[in-house]
């Protein structure tokens, strides 16, 4: 909030300057900040400790400051002896091809059901909707048992990342948040476009993808964000551990490596999403912000 | 086709058929529409139905699938372990909800009211949201170390308090669950107030400070009634998302011990992928329909009993 909106909020500027409220709202707010860093901050600030300190630290007293020095080697180890460095790149392929998938479908879509609008466009829409109503629980049995055995095709696409790529596409919040930055387009661009000449894939490509670098942008941050998160789906369908991602193997290493290189091993699987957040904080959270205000 | 086509063009009068369709754009607008319908329909519409098929046969893969009528709610509706689980995942809501529903809302006023970086603050509520989950619940599990050394008991022994046995006992687990699960998701929770709160007519505020109204007061009749529409949202999809908990109890517990922390979802998945020896689809899917059809008539009850509540 910036100087302008001052006095705007519950407290009244009269109110603001009297010492009692002043005192009593500093003293909330500062409280607030203790709070939100050491509940915030601390547990990752103690994982980032944890994974640079000699496991035996670690176990003896977790919340001492390096007694014995650093353990750098826990990284490299964690990166090299446990393959963290393959299965971060695994991570890497999935969130890529889930990005792909999702962007494709969404914008597509999107395009199809707000600007060429056919005329059994409100079906379509109505059976997107739908989904977003349905628990993902009931989808979890029927779709693995489609990935084992798909119908027409009798191949099993298990350990294959199609498997984890294409269902990740099936996402209607995705096409209704594309949808409704279409819709809010000016229509007179297109007519324009559709004048001077321009056939469909012309205006998808040259007018409207253009236009749409906001909205792209937050389904992308957040599309590789719920990649990187993804748990259940992975486990389910890839079952080579040479082509997991970090988040299904973190759980199988745990038992196996000393509690440093654990640590060290899941603090690397932190660091994208963190970097990913300071970057784009404010699309972060204005995307969040919009997806209160849609399911509203 | 050819003969539709010259009568219509005799009557001049354009009629729709598969061509004219196709040369007015029709064509093209489905080559659009085709990601979307192929993934959906392959990955979200058709499972949705497969579900109910599923749920009222009998299958494992090997052998060609059975229809068994009902026998499979049947099946579920009797095992020990049913009781169990929906018991739990009510404890998981209930609590979840009174630790994580008011928080949010508190941080969220207050934070509205800081003048200056108030970045700082939505960033640092919003980051654990961030955190891979599984990398919160093994790092969790960490700290919940029952030993005097874990990372809690160390702090709770600077006060004197514990060694507590946390996740390894049956009163504990549930709340100790709750704790992480509640510090992964409130941020997200924040922001949308934080967003809600931007909307709030502050013309009422400058009037009731006119009349003298206090602070807790112009929270309590200014504030809240305004944030009642997006507070019962937040309290739905709270629920909805609590009943399908299963990381937490999946990685921290396995649902032990002795079945304290065993939920709905991970009976679902036990059912269907927990037996080495081939699963029990039919189980799994009918429990998982009992769940949607449940949170369903839940969230219709829940929209009828509080909508003259929310729009007055």
């Amino acid at each position: 909030m910036n100087d302008d909106d001052f006095g705007r909020g519950i407290i009244s500027q009269a109110e603001w300057h009297r010492p009692s409220v002043r005192w009593g709202i500093g003293t909330a707010q500062v409280l607030l900040l203790v709070g939100l860093v050491i509940g915030g901050l601390g547990p990752i600030l103690l994982l980032a400790k944890g994974a640079i300190t000699p496991t035996i630290d670690t176990i003896t007293s977790p919340m001492s400051f390096f007694p014995h020095g650093a353990a750098w080697s826990n990284l490299r180890e964690a990166w090299t002896t446990v393959h963290v460095g393959r299965y971060f790149w695994n991570t890497v392929v999935l969130a890529f091809g889930s990005w792909g998938v999702q962007i494709v479908v969404a914008t597509t879509g999107g395009f199809a059901l707000s600007v060429l609008r056919p005329k059994y466009a409100r079906v379509i829409n109505a059976l997107l909707l739908g989904t977003l109503f349905i628990p993902t629980v009931v989808l979890l049995v029927p779709l693995y048992i489609e990935i084992v055995r798909p119908p027409l095709i009798h191949h099993s696409f298990i350990d294959s990342y199609w498997a984890v790529w294409l269902p990740a596409g099936a996402s209607a919040f995705n096409v209704v948040l594309v949808k409704r930055f279409f819709d809010n387009l000016p229509r007179e661009i297109f007519e324009a476009a559709r004048i001077d000449g321009a056939g469909p894939f012309r205006l998808f490509w040259s007018v409207v993808l253009p236009m749409s670098k906001p909205i792209v942008g937050v389904v992308s941050i957040f599309a590789v964000l719920a990649s990187w998160k993804d748990f259940l789906w992975p486990l389910l369908v890839l079952t080579n551990p040479n082509e997991q991602p970090l988040s299904v193997r973190l759980p199988s290493i745990e038992s196996q490596t000393s509690l440093g290189v654990f640590l060290a091993a899941m603090f690397i699987a932190c660091l994208v999403p963190i970097a990913g957040f300071l970057v784009f904080q404010r699309s972060f959270l204005r995307g969040s912000g919009l997806g209160g205000a849609l399911k509203g | 086709m050819t003969s539709r086509r010259g009568l219509s063009r005799v009557q001049a009068v354009p009629r729709r058929t598969p061509v004219t369709w196709a040369r007015g754009g029709g064509l093209t607008t489905l080559l659009f529409l085709l990601p979307l319908l192929f993934v959906f329909g392959a990955f979200s519409w058709y499972p949705i139905v497969r579900t109910v098929i599923m749920s009222l046969q009998h299958t494992n893969l090997v052998q060609p699938a059975r229809w068994v009528g009902f026998q499979n709610f049947e099946r579920v509706w009797h095992d020990p372990l049913f009781p169990i689980a929906v018991r739990n995942t009510a404890y998981f809501a209930g609590l979840a909800l009174v630790f994580g529903y008011p928080i949010p809302l508190v941080a969220a006023v207050l934070m509205s009211e800081v003048r200056k970086r108030r970045g700082i603050y939505s960033g640092l509520a919003y980051l654990p949201v961030v955190i891979p989950p599984v990398v919160a619940v093994l790092l969790w599990k960490t700290f919940y170390d029952a030993s005097s050394t874990g990372a809690f008991n160390t702090i709770l022994g600077w006060v004197h308090l514990g060694p507590y046995p946390w996740l390894q006992s049956q009163q504990w687990a549930m709340p100790s669950l709750v704790l992480e699960s509640t510090w992964a998701n409130a941020g997200g929770t924040v922001i949308i107030y934080l967003a809600a709160l931007t909307g709030v007519q502050t013309e009422l505020y400058e009037a009731a400070s006119v009349d003298g109204a206090g602070l807790l007061r112009k929270v309590w009749h200014i504030t809240l009634p305004q944030l009642r529409g997006i507070l019962l949202v937040t309290m739905i999809l709270q629920i909805i998302g609590t009943a399908q908990v299963f990381l937490e109890p999946y990685l921290f517990t396995s649902g032990g011990p002795a079945n304290a922390t065993l939920t709905v979802l991970l009976l679902i998945y036990n059912y269907a992928f927990g037996n080495s020896l081939g699963g029990d689809y039919g189980n799994a899917t009918a429990l998982s329909l009992m769940l949607a059809g449940f949170l369903t008539l839940f969230s219709l009850f829940y929209l009828r009993a509080t909508r003259s509540w929310s729009t007055r």
